[in-house]
């Protein structure tokens, strides 16, 4: 692979989205870049969440979904045919909204995914569940107590959890589909602030409707509304010459 | 400011208020003094004929002309065929339900024509049961037998099972299906590993309420299992039911064989409250994880 290549992690082209006919994502073409943050910013309904999803095929169990164009993934189109969903959503993490912890222990929601692709070791599963709490941040807080309920932990630390959870697959990309947004703003702060250590080795993409979030951690942002990609570009660019009057009212708080 | 209508409105509301709660506190009564007069009848009829013979042993010669012997028969009867049934029920209705929440496609017409199905299968008397149970088993080439009865009363069990199992399995959000299907989980395995364990105490119940209709029901294995006195060995022999001792106790014209069918209606009480108890206990283990 050559540097240029290594560049774009994920290569979004043409791609459209409707449900029921009603047009949900146009046309849209955006490169992604390799370990770095991404953020989609855009007023609420503009089709984020959408295009987060359409990422890790989240959106073809989900019913009337028209999904056209490509999604090119270390260069192979997730929608190809033949292509295996599960080994596509393997390669992505996934933080919701609300973080939704599995019915079962803390070591078990970690060890989850792991277990499902085929390693039974305890050993070697106690290793991973203890790598990835800790680079989530929660090890110190959970060590004690990991055959406890997941669901007995704070919003945050499930958030977390989540995030170890998601990360103990192996992924090398890392989709946040607002996940501050039910968390205080401490713990928003702590997850963010993983986010930031884990872009060394992971490509982020995150969508967020809160402006200073996505001054505070992108590197290139994709501003999105009713569903076209208006702009996109290093963020420092973004921010101070938006090119579009549509960013340039969304960046000054008249479109919200 | 004070209206005058504004009083005369206040008072007809806190009136309204009232009489609502007496009418809920009248109902809530119906339904626990109901259950309380029920168990009630039974002991206090059954309690003189209730002894230890009755429930470790068979009938013996003349036991339904108030000679000795039991209805350990019935006791056994019952409860292999009431477990035989819910097994087989819950094989069948945990697919069904898996698919129409999980797999099939939120506007495909098969769920809500399957939910349709389970509602009017719902509502077929248990007689009618009985006898389509009664040629499917001709048809098998079977004869009234503990095999015949347990497949009749497992599709007696099937819907009830089944409704009460999508109720709650459609409450799963669909948030924690997808937090399980990106983690690369297949569908079998999200069913399997999350929802089954997120629904558990609803399913639990589920299968608790289908066993307790498929033991207490007499109609649908009065053609299908026959009866006799013995313990049932074989899946091929007829075997005793409780309701159906129950049945022909009360049908005799002797006081004492009478009381003997209260006595086995509350051994049959004793049973689904045992069992219930027993399913709760242990459910409780796996339930401390389900997400609230």
């Amino acid at each position: 692979m050559n540097a240029m290549d290594r560049q774009t992690h994920i290569s979004i082209r043409n791609l459209s989205v409707a449900f029921d006919g009603l047009q949900i994502l146009k046309d849209v073409n955006i490169d992604i870049p390799d370990r770095k943050i991404t953020v989609i910013v855009g007023p609420s309904g503009c089709g984020k969440t959408t295009l987060l999803k359409s990422l890790n095929r989240l959106l073809d169990p989900l019913d009337g979904a028209r999904i056209s164009g490509e999604i090119l993934v270390d260069g192979e189109n997730i929608y190809g045919p033949g292509v295996e969903v599960t080994s596509i959503r393997k390669k992505m993490g996934l933080l919701s909204q609300r973080p939704q912890a599995l019915p079962m222990s803390i070591y078990d929601n970690v060890a989850y995914g792991p277990r499902l692709h085929g390693r039974r070791n305890r050993k070697e599963l106690d290793a991973l569940v203890k790598h990835y709490l800790r680079v989530a941040g929660l090890w110190d807080e959970v060590k004690d107590r990991l055959g406890e309920p997941a669901a007995r932990l704070s919003v945050g630390q499930q958030q977390r959890m989540c995030l170890a959870r998601g990360l103990a697959v192996g992924p090398e990309i890392i989709l946040g589909d607002e996940p501050t947004s039910a968390l205080d703003p401490q713990s928003s702060q702590n997850v963010e602030r993983r986010l930031i250590e884990l872009k060394s080795d992971y490509t982020v993409v995150v969508v967020t409707h809160i402006l200073r979030q996505a001054k505070r951690i992108a590197d290139y942002i994709a501003f999105l509304y009713l569903g076209e990609l208006v702009e996109h570009g290093p963020a420092a660019e973004i921010f101070a010459n938006p090119r579009d009057p549509r960013t340039r009212a969304y960046l000054t708080g008249e479109i919200s | 400011m004070n209206h005058p209508a504004d009083g005369d409105r206040m008072r007809r509301r806190r009136l309204e208020e009232g009489i609502f709660k007496v009418l809920m506190g009248l109902s809530v009564f119906a339904v626990i003094g109901g259950l309380l007069v029920i168990i009630g009848t039974i002991v206090w009829k059954g309690l003189p004929a209730l002894n230890l013979a009755m429930i470790t042993q068979t009938p013996k010669g003349g036991y339904y002309l108030g000679r000795e012997g039991g209805i350990l028969n019935a006791i056994a009867g019952s409860f292999y065929l009431a477990s035989g049934a819910t097994l087989l029920a819950v094989l069948f209705s945990l697919p069904v339900v898996l698919y129409i929440n999980i797999y099939a496609r939120k506007k495909s017409r098969l769920a809500p024509l399957t939910r349709f199905s389970f509602d009017v299968l719902w509502g077929i008397p248990s007689i009618v049961y009985g006898a389509f149970g009664f040629i499917i088993m001709m048809a098998l080439g079977l004869r009234t037998s503990l095999l015949a009865g347990i497949i009749t009363v497992a599709l007696l069990e099937f819907p009830i099972m089944s409704r009460a199992a999508d109720e709650v399995v459609r409450l799963v959000p669909r948030e924690l299906i997808e937090a399980s299907l990106s983690l690369g989980a297949t569908r079998l395995e999200t069913s399997l590993k999350v929802v089954i364990r997120q629904c558990l105490p609803g399913l639990l119940t589920a299968v608790l309420i289908a066993f307790g209709r498929g033991i207490g029901d007499a109609a649908s294995v009065l053609f299908t299992a026959g009866f006799t006195d013995r313990l049932p060995t074989s899946l091929f022999q007829p075997a005793a039911t409780l309701p159906l001792a129950i049945f022909f106790q009360l049908g005799t014209p002797y006081p004492e064989v009478q009381q003997r069918a209260y006595a086995s209606a509350a051994v049959l009480t004793v049973l689904i409250l045992l069992i219930s108890l027993l399913a709760r206990g242990l459910g409780k283990r796996y339930t401390r994880h389900v997400i609230k």
